[in-house]
């Protein structure tokens, strides 16, 4: 049996969430490794959840907001953007690949898009591998 | 904190759901999980029965804590806060698991859903643990509305508010109202003149005792939320006092200077103090600076000598008026598309090739023409072809149908047989006539001798191949029915150009923080259910501001905007959601990053305490600032960091 890796997703309310119904309701299929909290904005979502969730055991981390520009709240999801820059390095540096961890767009109106990402997501996840958790190990100094 | 018991009802949405996810399997693995007492399945989850069975254990169980799993919360959230409330419990104190929508419909493999529906019931209930109840709040709607736009869409949700006894603000950036609308000639299938069924409306609503009506005006800020806006208009100077003027016309009569007429798109001439058309409301002309010549050389004023109330005032400056009001209508219209740059159907190149609007201006008796159809040169056209879907249904400009085209093509050609002995010819892609009485109208034209020929055309142009063909344009294309090339000689050109989104449609967005859809339009809260309502509440929009369409669907959406406005002034208070964010003055350090990054100013800094505070009337409860806090010091109610951080671990099972 294939490896199935568990994918944490965050979702924004006003469009990616709806995105995701929508693939839904259109009966689309998509891979079930996403499992998809909920967020008003994904400008809500804090650097620590990303790696709260690898440290309980997740092979990746997507997370999706408004485009840009169309943003409930006006500029939540820029917010977003900027914070993963900073954050992809400090991954990288803890030997976390880039790949396990997704920033993207989905609106209100693309399920297929959402499909997309979230097969695309999985089959890259699925490539790397589980994620070996080598936090607790850690030494400092 | 009470020690939670929790129950979970799973759904099987007769099929939906049970089809794909073992329902059994996933109510035995949501009986282990902790703190829950409770643990069912039911056919459906929302119907009466089912709502039932949780009150019932919400009582006999001593339940504090509710979970159902699904279908998505933004269907049905709602119905179940309801009913644990009605049970006694504080609606937030519920959680939904969406297995329908993210789970049963998108996943084939019946033990993988199975598997993913037990991570999402196992992360609702770790998470509604530490759900707190949370109160709503009420605030007051102020009475009054604002209405952007004074074209049809404008008037009528402005008159049927108005009507109700409330207070009306109905800014237009033009001299006048009427939009538009009151540019047509005859409007499509009943062949009403359109002036005619429009001037008595703008009539009632200049002289409506609740409508203040603001034109040359344009809004310049909005801040405030649903039920308190506050907005900021800039009035420009007209350079005539509206108190003194009666409209009596003498200043336009004797001015000595013209220009061409906007509102007979450069067809006609007006004098540098105009109003836009004599049936103009208010009926207060304005002074146009760019061609007044006491403006541009300092000497005139003539209109000043014969204005006997002494009106005319060259002083005037333009003037801010801050207005309050609990609703907003945005009713701005659309914007004409210019066929200029499609240069192969030779607008501009060729003076006999017109727009749609220009050909309604020609054909008005009230028109530069006084209603004739004739060409530049004075004399009446033999032959008129009108070219379809010029900017609509094409990848290079409009992708969208601009809906209104074929119907106003089938009407000109009845005019113009009603007016002249000349061949029409439409050239059109489809027909579509979708509307009461538009298919009958169709057949009715399609028996008064109109040509009709199917295909898209390529090109208009002067030159002559044949002798037949000197001196006229020459429509070149391919008529697909008959899949042969052809050339139609015509004397005159209309072309059938899309409505597009006003130039500053953008900028309109972001004053008012609504959305623009892929095509520009403004988008509605949903296409379906609710085409009126916007995503920022308070704020609703009606006409061809949201897309294209024909004088009965904007007014039916004007009509529902008003309603939609009315039911909460009469409603006189709204709920402001609970979600909102909070600051413990204890950890906050005083930094100001939230400050900055709150889209809505909802934060200010306390001076003399140095901390930041979140006004929750303001807090939109997007969670941005929370994210941010480099202390921790903000809360975001019903979206707490334990509540995502136990929400995690339980999608990770």
């Amino acid at each position: 049996m294939s490896f199935e890796p568990k994918i944490v997703g965050f979702c924004c309310n006003w469009c990616s969430y709806r995105g995701a119904d929508l693939a839904g309701t259109a009966r689309m299929k998509c891979s079930p490794n996403v499992r998809i909290i909920r967020v008003m904005c994904s400008g809500r979502v804090e650097p620590t959840f990303i790696l709260k969730a690898f440290e309980l055991g997740a092979d990746g981390v997507l997370v999706l907001g408004c485009h840009p520009g169309d943003c409930h709240y006006v500029e939540g999801n820029y917010k977003a953007a900027r914070r993963m820059p900073l954050l992809k390095k400090m991954l990288a540096q803890m030997g976390i690949e880039e790949d396990r961890v997704r920033l993207d767009w989905v609106s209100a109106s693309e399920g297929d898009r959402f499909v997309a990402i979230v097969d695309e997501m999985t089959e890259k996840v699925r490539a790397l591998g589980p994620f070996k958790n080598n936090f607790k190990e850690a030494k400092y100094g | 904190m009470e020690t939670p018991k929790i129950g979970v009802y799973v759904c099987h949405c007769g099929s939906n759901i049970a089809g794909t996810v073992d329902v059994q399997q996933v109510v035995e693995f949501a009986k282990k999980l902790d703190s829950v007492v409770v643990a069912r399945e039911y056919k459906f989850m929302c119907s009466d029965p089912g709502q039932n069975m949780i009150k019932e254990d919400i009582k006999n169980l001593k339940l504090n804590r509710v979970v159902v799993a699904s279908c998505s919360p933004l269907l049905h959230e709602p119905t179940f806060r309801h009913a644990v409330q009605e049970a006694g419990l504080n609606p937030y104190l519920f959680e939904m698991a969406n297995i329908r929508e993210q789970c049963s419909w998108t996943t084939e493999d019946h033990e993988k859903a199975t598997e993913k529906a037990k991570a999402l019931v196992s992360a609702a209930v770790k998470r509604v643990r530490y759900h707190q109840p949370l109160e709503t709040k009420d605030v007051p709607v102020n009475p009054a509305t604002l209405i952007v736009g004074g074209g049809i869409a404008g008037i009528q949700a402005a008159l049927e508010i108005a009507d109700a006894g409330h207070k009306v603000y109905l800014v237009e950036k033009d001299p006048s109202i009427g939009g538009h609308m009151i540019q047509f000639d005859k409007t499509f299938p009943t062949l009403d003149c359109s002036a005619c069924i429009l001037t008595p409306k703008m009539t009632s609503a200049g002289s409506h005792p609740n409508i203040e009506l603001m034109t040359y005006s344009e809004v310049e800020d909005v801040s405030g939320f649903i039920g308190n806006f506050k907005v900021r208009v800039r009035k420009k100077a007209r350079f005539v006092d509206e108190e003194k003027c009666n409209g009596c016309g003498v200043c336009m009569e004797k001015c000595p200077w013209k220009a061409p007429s906007e509102f007979d798109l450069g067809l006609g001439e007006r004098k540098a103090i105009y109003t836009p058309f004599p049936q103009a409301v208010p009926n207060i002309p304005v002074i146009d600076k760019e061609h007044c010549v006491y403006f541009l050389r300092g000497r005139c004023r003539a209109c000043e000598k014969f204005c006997e109330r002494g009106a005319i005032d060259f002083e005037q400056q333009d003037k801010i008026v801050e207005l309050e009001v609990g609703n907003i209508i945005i009713a701005t219209g659309y914007d004409p598309f210019d066929p200029t740059p499609i240069v192969k159907y030779g607008y501009n190149r060729y003076p006999n090739v017109y727009t749609a609007l220009e050909f309604e201006r020609l054909c008005n008796a009230a028109g530069p023409t006084g209603g004739k159809i004739v060409l530049r040169d004075g004399s009446e056209p033999k032959s008129v072809a009108i070219i379809h879907c010029v900017g609509s249904r094409d990848e290079n400009y409009h992708r969208y149908c601009s809906r209104v085209c074929c119907m106003y093509a089938l009407k000109y050609s009845h005019l113009i047989k009603e007016k002249t002995e000349a061949d029409v010819y439409q050239m059109y892609i489809d027909m579509r006539c979708f509307g009461k009485g538009y298919e009958e109208f169709y057949e009715r034209l399609s028996k008064e001798g109109v040509k009709f020929i199917r295909g898209k055309v390529a090109e208009v142009t002067d030159r002559a191949l044949t002798d037949e063909e000197k001196g006229k344009l020459i429509v070149c294309g391919e008529d697909t029915l008959l899949g042969t090339v052809i050339r139609v000689p015509v004397d005159m050109v209309i072309l059938c150009i899309a409505l597009e989104p006003r130039s500053d449609a953008k900028q309109v967005a972001q004053l008012f923080r609504i959305s623009q859809g892929a095509d520009g339009f403004f988008i509605e809260r949903h296409p379906k259910l609710d085409p009126v309502a916007t995503m920022t509440d308070g704020i609703f929009i009606a006409g061809c501001c949201q897309g294209p369409k024909d004088i009965p669907d904007t007014v039916a959406q004007a009509s529902a905007a008003a309603t939609r406005v009315l039911s909460l002034i009469s409603k006189g208070k709204v709920e402001l959601e609970a979600t909102v964010a909070v600051i413990d003055e204890e950890k906050c350090s005083g930094c100001r990053v939230c400050n900055i990054l709150c889209p809505y100013n909802a934060i200010t800094f306390i001076e003399d305490k140095e901390v930041s505070r979140v006004n929750e009337a303001l807090c939109k409860g997007c969670g941005t600032c929370v994210a941010a806090c480099p202390s921790a010091a903000i809360t975001h109610k019903h979206f707490t960091t334990e509540e995502i951080m136990a929400e995690i671990e339980g999608v990770l099972v």
